[in-house]
């Protein structure tokens, strides 16, 4: 029984490591509606953009480091560019036209991504070891520790920045409530294109690891709906949710196509995540840690 | 706005028209339905590319078949089935009318067998299609030329056979499957549990849902069940994941073989280091080092018509894959020629030449193609040709040939694919053809 | 003009093509799926732009519409035309509201997201079951003919009829529907849900309706499709994109109207075909297709946003916007429902 036990382990500790990878989409998602109350359906196709860009860069001979400053630089723009065209013109409407409009706006960044640089397959090495390490006899990814070392790492700083830089703070009081935040004097167009800015840097990372994890071609893009589930589970407004929700969803899923799956013939994971995100949702609709809406009549 | 793009067409069939009366030579006309953009644009590009390559040669170095000329046009269907289907109704219209049908796709193969069966035109799935198509006596337009699923599988086991020491030394072995999430992915299942019975190995499937990003839990579970060889029945990104995901969990990447459509480079190179060692099947060889690719390189590319934009996948195993595939299409047009005339050939023509297609080792090396596929060998009742498979294995770089080239089993396999082809007739209320000799 | 006056002409004029044009690329790469898919995008405007339950799911019943249609036409031989287009529709419908029942907790993203949960599920069922698709060695099927009264609907015209019958039919339901008190119900609960609840709508039973009803369509939707357009059924022909194809479509062409359905579906038929036809008469041969291709994607994604911002209730407003100019002002005329006013402030921090 020992190596039974052994195996959920290792299959335990598989799922929380890419519920860790997951989180890392769903944080660029986060930011964006905490701020800005957008759903950013564009997330994935600005990772797929972020990753075929240094790729692209790398195989005609540009140094690693340029490549992702080049990158990063036209994230940020990407971002701002968004923000200011297409957001800001829809400031009062429905968040379902917001997020219609972030769809339509993934279809101009996918077709423009492989405009730009073509529709083939890459490899993207970033020089993470893939071997198996053993631990106690349990199987873990060398690869999927240090993505996990990164996400965190990219959590603590976010946090800090929340809640110890003005502009962090700046942040808070738009997500609470945008109307005493202009009162007090705070410029919230400043303030959104900063944050889509951030979530430009988010997508890139995200980018780099699922693409080093995955090869960087088109369904890079589709990883954002493995995000979904995890931000109804922790709430659409909340970094913390979104770890704690990735986790989860991470374990569950793994362990439901290990455990459950051979009794339907597999391949369940393509639903479950969202079969548990569902279930959740049945006992506490606005998720973990998702604020309860108030409304009057 | 209905109008406005009829009228276009009209003029641009029109038009065309009109040039075409306006040609002197005769010509033999190819639609491509073709994918250069979407998932699988990277096998797309390479497989038309060749295709378009070899029909470029024969034009330049030969002037055409006998003095006819081969042309084409591309349809974009970004592997989808109902664009694939649009750009049948679109391209059938012209004059002269299709030789053959080539999609390189299930589906759209699928929704263009009935179609064409009425156009009387032919339908050309090299090594993939409706396996039961390899019975030309239900399906007289639908050729799955070279390799079928089926065939495949069984390629594939003896293969792991002379790996073991011998095919009997397969008893008590355990293989797994680790398959696409889809029809296709499915397909073989019931053939390698036949093989499975008959050989005395143990057999595992395994699912991985489209698109395949994720395939931790499957790889542990192959981890706990401790196979000696894992098939991997893969598509697209499911590929490199796997190779990847194998390596990550201490799977051995030399003992997975991969079957025909996880053979490319496209597929091994994302994985880098992990997919060195990689096995995979295929029907032909990679590598420009074939007299028949140097002419390619040298009359096509040199004088500017080659249709790679990126030189280095010249040789690569989609382009070979296209390249061959327009070897028999050409060599289909050539046999018909000499029974029906020099001259445009129509589509009923065409499909006589492609049923009475035999290409001999002596013959394929006149091609120019010895060593880049074996031979083909297409009856009334065998439409598949008893193609043979060799495997290839990944440097890192590029892959190279490390089998001899292997037939499949294929008197075990047509017991089953008689079954299924009778009751397709049956439910279409066909009468198979009688095949005589 | 009256609704029902302007209905007819439309049917007459669209029976009456054939008449006068038999070319099949018309009707078989152009009209026929233009009719299934706007069909589709009726039930989905129902349920989304008149009762604004967010569904992001509708080609998972667009599937089961079409399974269905299969497995009754295979195991019940001899079953008449109208009733498997019924029971099929059914049959969607029944599941539909089995996946509707979220929405009686979850609002705005939260239900899309469940909506998924029921694209992902269904896909993976219908694959995964070989039942379904009668154990086909390789999962796509071949669609059998349709038939009523011993005459087979094959050629691509005879399709097309039975398309223009089936979708005109459902239209004129949908938009005596559209007019009546449910109607109304379903825009009373999409405004603000609490009101209505407060005026005295039954959400419940409203919210479930629409889920009913737009699936039944949906369904229907869906056999057209694989039945008088494709003829082949098979799993990948229903995936995410094509739920989100529709819900361009109505976005496009007009929430929470009846002919914005098919205004969006024209668009969205004949924009891509258009262009790469242009492309392909106009442009040398040598030139790449998949360029043509990740252009129109671009131009696509851009007119959604570009409609968005600048004309949210789609190309039907415009339109009448347009005709309200170039016609004299009728008295009597019933003014469109509002779909996209700008939220009371009080919400903005409340409601998603």
């Amino acid at each position: 029984m020992m190596e039974e036990l052994r195996f959920l382990i290792e299959v335990l500790v598989g799922g929380l490591l890419s519920g860790v990878m997951y989180s890392l989409v769903a944080i660029g998602f986060v930011l964006i509606y905490k701020t800005s109350g957008v759903l950013n359906f564009a997330q994935g196709s600005m990772i797929l953009f972020a990753a075929l860009t240094v790729v692209s860069l790398l195989e005609r001979g540009v140094p690693m480091a340029l490549a992702i400053a080049v990158s990063l630089v036209g994230m940020i723009v990407i971002g701002m560019a968004i923000e200011r065209t297409v957001l800001r013109p829809l400031v009062n409407r429905t968040p379902i036209t917001l997020f219609m409009a972030t769809l339509g706006v993934s279809y101009v960044i996918e077709g423009a991504a492989q405009l730009l640089w073509g529709a083939q397959v890459h490899g993207l090495d970033l020089g993470i070891d893939d071997s198996p390490l053993e631990i106690q006899g349990v199987l873990v990814s060398s690869f999927d520790l240090v993505a996990a070392a990164i996400a965190a790492t990219m959590v603590a700083v976010l946090s800090a920045f929340f809640r110890l830089t003005r502009t962090g703070l700046a942040f808070r009081a738009v997500a609470d409530d945008p109307f005493a935040a202009l009162a007090v004097g705070l410029r919230l167009p400043a303030i959104w294109a900063t944050v889509w800015a951030t979530s430009g840097i988010v997508a890139l990372v995200a980018g780099l690891l699922w693409g080093a994890r995955l090869g960087v071609q088109f369904s890079l893009s589709m990883v954002v709906l493995k995000a979904l589930p995890v931000l109804v589970l922790g709430g659409f407004d909340s970094v913390a949710g979104a770890i704690v929700g990735g986790l989860a969803i991470g374990a569950a899923e793994k362990l439901s196509e290990v455990y459950l799956g051979p009794l339907v013939g597999g391949g369940i994971e393509s639903w479950f995540a969202y079969a548990v995100a569902l279930a959740f949702l049945l006992i506490r609709p606005t998720g973990l840690f998702g604020r309860k809406p108030v409304e009057r009549v | 706005m209905r109008n406005l793009s009829a009228m276009i067409r009209g003029i641009a069939v029109g038009a065309s028209l009109l040039a075409s009366t306006a040609a002197q030579a005769d010509e033999q006309y190819f639609p491509l339905q073709s994918y250069r953009v979407g998932p699988y644009a990277a096998g797309g590009t390479g497989f038309f590319g060749g295709f378009i390559d070899y029909l470029n040669l024969v034009n330049i170095r030969d002037g055409g078949v006998n003095g006819v000329k081969l042309t084409w046009d591309e349809c974009e269907t970004q592997y989808e089935v109902e664009r694939g289907v649009e750009c049948y109704e679109r391209q059938k219209g012209h004059r002269p009318g299709a030789s053959a049908w080539n999609p390189l796709s299930v589906g759209i193969a699928y929704a263009m067998i009935d179609r064409i069966t009425a156009d009387k035109v032919p339908l050309i799935t090299i090594n993939h299609g409706r396996t039961d198509s390899t019975d030309g006596r239900v399906f007289p337009y639908v050729f799955p030329l070279l390799l079928n699923p089926y065939s495949e599988t069984s390629g594939i086991i003896t293969y792991i056979g002379t790996k073991v020491g011998g095919i009997d030394k397969l008893k008590g072995k355990k293989i797994a499957v680790l398959y696409h999430g889809s029809p296709y992915g499915k397909e073989t299942i019931p053939i390698y549990d036949l093989l499975a019975q008959k050989f005395g190995f143990e057999v595992q499937q395994i699912e991985v849902p489209h698109p395949g990003n994720e395939q931790q839990a499957q790889w542990l579970t192959i981890r706990r069940y401790h196979p000696d060889y894992v098939v991997l029945r893969g598509w697209g990104v499911m590929n490199p994941v796997a190779l990847k995901t194998a390596q990550k969990t201490g799977f051995p990447v030399d003992h997975i073989i991969g079957n025909v459509w996880s053979n490319s480079e496209e597929d091994a190179t994302p994985a880098g280091d992990a997919a060195k060692g990689y096995v995979a099947i295929t029907t032909q060889a990679s590598g420009a080092e074939y007299p028949v690719l140097q002419e390619i390189v040298k009359t096509v590319y040199g004088s500017g018509k080659g249709n790679l934009d990126d030189k280095k996948r010249i040789g690569s195993v989609y382009h070979n894959l296209g390249i061959v595939n327009g070897i028999l299409n050409v060599e289909a047009i050539r046999v018909a020629q000499e029974k029906f005339g020099h001259r445009t050939l129509t589509g009923e023509e065409v499909r006589w030449g492609f049923e009475n297609l035999h290409l001999d080792e002596a013959r394929v090396a006149a091609l120019g193609a010895k060593g880049l596929f074996h031979s083909i060998h297409v009856t009334c009742a065998n439409h598949e040709g008893e193609g043979r498979v060799t495997f290839q294995q990944w440097d890192g770089a590029k892959w190279t040939v490390v089998s001899d080239w292997i037939a499949p089993d294929w008197a075990l396999l047509r017991p089953i694919i008689e079954k299924s082809s009778a009751s397709y007739a049956a439910e279409k209320g066909i009468t198979p053809r009688d095949c005589g000799n | 003009m009256t609704a029902l006056r302007f209905l007819v002409l439309v049917t007459a004029l669209a029976a009456g093509l054939p008449l006068v044009y038999s070319g099949s690329y018309l009707y078989d790469a152009i009209l026929t799926p233009f009719l299934a898919l706007s069909l589709a995008a009726l039930g989905l405007n129902l349920l989304t732009g008149y009762a604004g339950q967010v569904s992001l799911g509708s080609s998972a019943f667009m599937a089961i519409g079409a399974y269905s249609a299969y497995n009754l036409t295979l195991r019940i031989p001899g079953l008449p035309l109208v009733a498997i287009l019924l029971a099929s529709g059914g049959i969607t419908a029944a599941i539909g509201l089995v996946f509707g029942l979220p929405s009686l907790r979850l609002r705005g993203f939260y239900l899309a997201v469940s909506t998924l949960a029921a694209q992902f599920f269904v896909q993976w069922a219908l694959n995964k079951f070989g039942w379904f698709s009668h154990d086909s060695a390789s999962g796509v099927i071949s669609a059998p003919a349709l038939q009523a009264f011993g005459f087979r609907f094959e050629s691509p015209v005879a399709r097309y009829d039975l398309s223009l019958a089936v979708v005109v039919l459902l239209t004129a339901l949908a938009f005596r529907l559209s007019r009546s008190q449910t109607g109304l119900n379903l825009i009373a609960i999409r405004d603000h849900e609490t009101a209505a609840r407060v005026i005295g709508v039954s959400v419940v039973k409203t919210k479930l309706l629409a889920f009913l009803i737009s699936s039944f369509l949906i369904g229907v939707a869906g056999v057209l499709w694989s039945f008088a357009y494709l003829r082949t059924i098979e799993p990948n022909g229903f995936t995410l994109d094509r739920s989100f194809q529709i819900l361009f479509i109505i976005i496009i062409g007009g929430v929470a109207t009846i002919r914005g359905a098919f205004i969006g579906a024209a668009f969205m038929v004949l924009l891509p075909l258009g262009l790469s036809n242009l492309g392909a008469a106009l442009l040398p041969k040598s030139f790449d297709s998949g360029v043509l291709e990740m252009s129109l994607k671009v131009v696509q994604g851009s007119l959604i946003v570009l409609f968005l911002i600048v004309e949210p209730n789609g190309l039907a407003a415009l339109g009448q916007r347009l005709w309200r100019r170039a016609l004299p002002v009728r008295s009597g005329s019933k003014p469109d429902a509002q779909p996209f006013a700008p939220p009371l402030p009080e919400t903005l921090n409340g409601e998603i």
